[in-house]
């Protein structure tokens, strides 16, 4: 259970957890850090609790043992806007055209009755929503609707949407599965301009290994470390492999 | 080729389903006038042209009893009750179907019981409700209200709860609280499947109307046919029928054209 960055100044850190439904062991003894500028790829088997591990950070569940810290804090299990989400599917509000899905976050913030901005104020929210779908390549898609957008236009805009509350954690939840080949190397491309321009802590998970060692500084593996043939399920999975991995650039700028 | 696999050009699908409709019609005039030249006082199939005097009279001469035109005051009647027994039940189809889709705490609690109100049979609550209210309007509306009300919560709700939990998930994320939740995610996108499930209960809606003014009332469309269903008018209930179904498919486009309007992104817009 060697963690690969044993930096002081860890911005996530799990503590011995534990994760448990019924007699069901999901997850048993997670010990590690995440570094601040860190991008950290989970990789696993289907079952092996990496998507749990992702919802665990998010918020979504809790531990059912041990405690998971950001910035030193504990987490409670709900989700909070310091943490950034982007789904493999449905992460954007089929109802709003891709302006109002950006703005959504600024909007919540600051009108607590009406979820909405008008007047000025709604211009300003908007004008920031444009400079961040400006950002993902989509400035001439504004007053679209996910519904007419492709695959890849729908990733790019859940990633703005979730970079416009500045998130202390950007998770990825197999964002770039349902894409081909082709625009996923764009994508790539384009989280990791992001990732840089914007100084992001990414925690992603995929089924695609090359995907996980090209994008990752850092690979986590989820497995079983041990299996007991007649309660498959009393033992949990946990990072079996921590790999710090060096980014070739080039890989990058040339698919770019 | 296989019959499965015919499909008619446009053109083609709109005459072909025009066909067994001229057809009824055609058959009917046959009968009728077969009937007619049998007896001339046949009441039971009449002719087009003497369903044609009846309405002639029924809707453009004013009644010497009422002073109004009978077709006239039976159709407002009518509309009025359906309006605002449907605005009563769409109302708190809203608000009642929102807070079991979205808060697991409301649904635990009253999911129950909106589910046994939905088994019971509308009409067999209609003397309660002429008991309780009285023979008036308002035991109509009720009807009308309690009848189509259960089957759209629990449609709505089953709806909002079926929204992607990813979407939930991700406006808690972008700092959305309980009530914005409500407001911009789930509200949204229950207004359309509103407006589907109200497109289907106004069928029923019309059967409680209908039910309602055949037991008791003194104007309404469902009063008039019942009342001359007595002396045998079948030139007065076939019209009235055709008026009734006119207003149904009126309806019906009516609320179609709205939800496209207002909600062009539950239609695949711009595809």
């Amino acid at each position: 259970m060697s963690s690969a960055q044993e930096s002081g100044g860890a911005l996530l850190s799990f503590e011995d957890v534990w994760v448990e439904y019924g007699d069901k062991v999901v997850l048993e003894r997670v010990n590690l850090d995440i570094a601040e500028g860190s991008f950290v790829s989970v990789v696993g088997p289907s079952g092996s609790g990496k998507s749990t591990f992702l919802r665990l950070i998010l918020g979504q569940e809790g531990p059912t043992k041990g405690r998971i810290l950001l910035d030193g804090t504990p987490l409670t299990a709900e989700c909070h806007p310091d943490r950034g989400v982007v789904f493999q599917r449905y992460s954007v509000f089929p109802h709003l055209t891709a302006l109002r899905n950006v703005a959504f976050g600024l909007e919540c913030d600051a009108s607590p009755l009406l979820g909405k901005l008008f007047g000025g104020r709604g211009r300003a929210a908007r004008d920031k929503a444009a400079e961040m779908l400006a950002a993902v390549g989509l400035e001439h898609n504004l007053d679209v609707y996910p519904a007419q957008m492709s695959g890849g236009m729908q990733q790019r805009l859940a990633i703005a949407q979730a970079l416009i509350k500045h998130p202390r954690v950007l998770l990825l939840d197999e964002p770039f599965g349902a894409l081909d080949p082709g625009i996923r190397n764009d994508m790539h491309t384009l989280v990791t301009r992001l990732w840089r321009e914007h100084g992001l802590t990414i925690v992603m998970v995929t089924h695609d290994i090359k995907e996980a060692f090209k994008l990752g500084t850092r690979v986590l593996a989820f497995d079983k470390r041990r299996v007991d043939p007649h309660a498959p399920h009393r033992y949990g999975a946990t990072a079996v492999y921590d790999m710090p991995v060096t980014r070739k650039p080039t890989v990058l700028e040339s698919a770019a | 080729m296989r019959v499965v696999n015919i499909k008619p050009r446009r053109g083609v699908s709109t005459l072909i389903g025009a066909i067994p409709i001229l057809a009824i019609l055609i058959l009917y005039a046959i009968y009728a006038s077969a009937r007619a030249e049998a007896n001339p006082n046949d009441k039971v199939l009449p002719t087009f042209t003497a369903m044609a005097q009846a309405v002639q009279q029924f809707a453009t001469q004013e009644d010497p009893r009422t002073g109004q035109i009978t077709a006239l005051s039976d159709t407002m009647a009518s509309l009025w009750r359906l309006g605002i027994g449907v605005a009563i039940a769409t109302f708190s189809t809203l608000v009642i179907g929102l807070a079991l889709g979205v808060v697991p705490l409301i649904r635990s609690a009253f999911g129950p019981v909106v589910a046994i109100i939905a088994v019971i049979p509308p009409i067999a609550v209609l003397p309660i409700l002429f008991i309780a209210m009285g023979l008036g309007e308002a035991s109509k509306i009720a009807l009308i209200a309690v009848g189509i009300a259960p089957f759209m919560i629990r449609d709505l709700a089953a709806h909002v709860a079926g929204l992607p939990v990813e979407q939930f998930i991700k406006a808690q994320t972008l700092g959305a609280n309980s009530w914005q939740l409500t407001l911009r995610v789930a509200l949204p996108q229950a207004l359309p499947r509103l407006i589907d499930s109200l497109r289907l209960s106004m069928g029923p809606a019309w059967v409680f109307l209908i039910s309602a003014e055949a037991i008791a009332a003194d104007v309404g469309l469902g009063y008039r046919i019942f009342l001359v269903r007595r002396y045998l008018a079948m030139d007065i209930i076939l019209p009235y029928v055709a008026w009734i179904s006119l207003l149904a498919i009126a309806t019906d486009a009516l609320l179609l054209l709205v939800s496209r309007k207002a909600f062009p992104w539950a239609h695949g817009a711009g595809h």
